[in-house]
């Protein structure tokens, strides 16, 4: 079922616009194995630049470790053996050549949980920024102004930034963890199920802010939830048992599924 | 429910609160012992004073030199042991954690050497001292008992890190931080309540114990100066008093236990009130929310 996706299907799949997407990451041949399991099965996939790219699928059919694997937080799973290549702005990140905390600074993540960092509010922000060597106070404040506004959380908190994120809502926690991410300024977004964990009105906020963020960053969302996938996918991959069973542009996915495995599973989620 | 289920119900919570019982009963025994033999000798001048001449024959003076040797002690050696055991602790929760076996052997040994009895300890420091040429003195009690109560504050350390979730490591190398960073920062902020209990706990245990001081820190009548100076400690002042047939010098062991005890106590307590470092909040909301009442 391995079917190898260039860049050409992408264009081809876009129609109009071919030409114009531009691949941010490139997938090629990517298996991720533990002891027991094959849990990734020859992945090649590409990511097309500020576009949202949802992955989809039932769970455990490998969706939360694909996005894992972008940014090598595999490495803390003694377990899990990668080979392939994973190319972010055509360097390989699994090659062993290139500072992975430079790699991971390139991508913000949001988890199904928020964890705050313990520390305050304004740290919470602050602190990406100092590990990328920004010193200066002004600087610093300014930008924690710029990204606590851009997930809408800054009119709720700016009268007590210096008070322990962890005291935060859990929904405004999730929006803390987004500007967290924002802050470092990545070129991509990784989501794993940013709102499982949320009720419904700070679900509907984070998902607002990433149809807002997706002109300047690329999104590459684990949802679940069908419903949320259709309001903001422009791509879908489609996952089962850790394959890629389908790919493409939003609408054609979810008006014309091709495999009988997805008409199923688009069925049993309306 | 049947008679039988009835039965052994009330057989269990009976032998639960009895056993509970015997085990409270025991420690106010304990406590009631030391107290009606040694509170009579308890004053200011036994707190307050080095012991004068013909201090084992009953002679004046106190036993600041057992309380002032075993803080320096204690406190030196808490020191030493957290030199070393917060590097150890974060590394093997930071660095080892993707050794899963190898982080079970480690944890094992640890496990082991916290069960080695503390005389082990005197003995081979002594062995080693004597290699060195080196005397009794509260630099070698501070290394023996620092060895003794590092491991404790290790595994101690090692507990509150293994409760941090694995999604914070991951948020904080998302981020970009080197694994250095994650344990500095992040680890290091997030159980910092945890280590303070973890440090007072192996405090406790250092002040509270005789073997791993009787070959290395000696015994004197003076507060130590410095650290090649020999010192006395509660334990061996209340040890060596206890041996003397005259009854006065009995009663000073005594009085030389409440002290201890009272300081294991208070130091238990304040642990314990930090380790529910949330609780605290509460209680501070709580006596907040209290005061406001009277006010109204």
């Amino acid at each position: 079922m391995s079917n190898i996706i260039t860049s050409t299907d992408i264009n081809a799949a876009l129609g109009n616009n071919a030409g114009n997407e531009v691949p941010i990451v490139n997938i090629r041949n990517l298996n991720v194995r533990s002891k027991s399991a094959h849990i990734l099965k020859d992945i090649n996939l590409i990511i097309p630049k500020n576009k949202i790219t949802v992955l989809l699928g039932p769970s455990g059919c490998g969706k939360t470790t694909l996005l894992k694997c972008m940014n090598r937080l595999t490495d803390l799973y003694s377990e899990l053996k990668l080979d392939g290549s994973i190319e972010i702005d055509g360097e390989d990140i699994l090659s062993g050549k290139y500072d992975i905390t430079q790699i991971r600074q390139k991508m913000g993540l949001v988890m199904q949980r928020p964890f705050p960092l313990p520390m305050s509010i304004y740290d919470n922000i602050a602190y990406g920024l100092k590990l990328k060597g920004v010193t200066n106070k002004a600087i610093i404040k300014e930008k924690v102004e710029k990204h606590l506004k851009e997930v809408a959380l800054w009119d709720e908190v700016k009268d007590r930034l210096k008070t322990s994120a962890q005291r935060l809502s859990i929904g405004q926690q999730q929006r803390l963890c987004l500007a967290r991410g924002l802050a470092v300024e990545p070129e991509i977004i990784l989501a794993d199920e940013p709102t499982s964990a949320l009720d419904p009105i700070s679900s509907r906020v984070i998902e607002e802010e990433f149809s807002n963020l997706k002109d300047d960053y690329t999104i590459i969302l684990v949802t679940h939830i069908l419903r949320q996938a259709k309001r903001l996918a422009d791509f879908v991959v489609f996952m089962y048992y850790g394959e890629i069973v389908e790919y493409g542009p939003a609408n054609e996915i979810f008006e014309n599924p091709k495999t009988d495995i997805l008409k199923e599973y688009l069925q049993v989620g309306h | 429910m049947t008679l039988r289920r009835k039965w052994e119900e009330t057989f269990f919570r009976v032998l639960s609160a009895a056993v509970a019982l015997i085990v409270v009963l025991v420690l106010a025994h304990i406590i009631y012992t030391i107290i009606s033999k040694g509170f009579s000798a308890l004053s200011w001048e036994i707190l307050s004073q080095e012991p004068k001449g013909g201090f084992y024959m009953g002679g004046g003076g106190g036993i600041l030199n057992a309380i002032a040797g075993s803080f320096y002690l204690a406190i030196g050696a808490s020191l030493l042991a957290f030199v070393v055991s917060l590097p150890v602790a974060l590394f093997i929760n930071i660095y080892l954690i993707r050794y899963s076996r190898l982080l079970i052997g480690i944890r094992f040994f640890l496990d082991v050497l916290w069960g080695i009895p503390s005389i082990v300890y005197g003995a081979f420091a002594f062995t080693i001292m004597i290699y060195f040429g080196l005397r009794n003195s509260l630099g070698a009690g501070i290394v023996t008992v620092g060895a003794l109560i590092a491991p404790i504050m290790i595994r101690a350390m090692d507990e509150v890190l293994k409760t941090i979730p694995i999604g914070l490591q991951e948020a904080s190398y998302a981020l970009g931080s080197t694994k250095t960073e994650t344990a500095y920062k992040i680890f290091f902020k997030r159980a910092l309540p945890g280590f303070a209990t973890a440090v007072l706990l192996a405090f406790g245990r250092g002040i509270g114990d005789a073997a791993s001081v009787l070959f290395t820190a000696g015994y004197t009548d003076h507060v130590p100066r410095n650290l090649s100076d020999p010192t006395a400690t509660l334990p061996l002042s209340i040890y060596f008093q206890l041996g003397s047939p005259i009854e006065a010098v009995q009663q000073r062991a005594y009085a030389a236990a409440i002290i201890l005890t009272i300081i294991v106590l208070v130091i238990s307590i304040t642990a314990r009130v930090l380790n529910k470092g949330k609780n605290k909040k509460k209680f501070k909301t709580f006596i907040a929310s209290k005061r406001k009442k009277a006010k109204a």
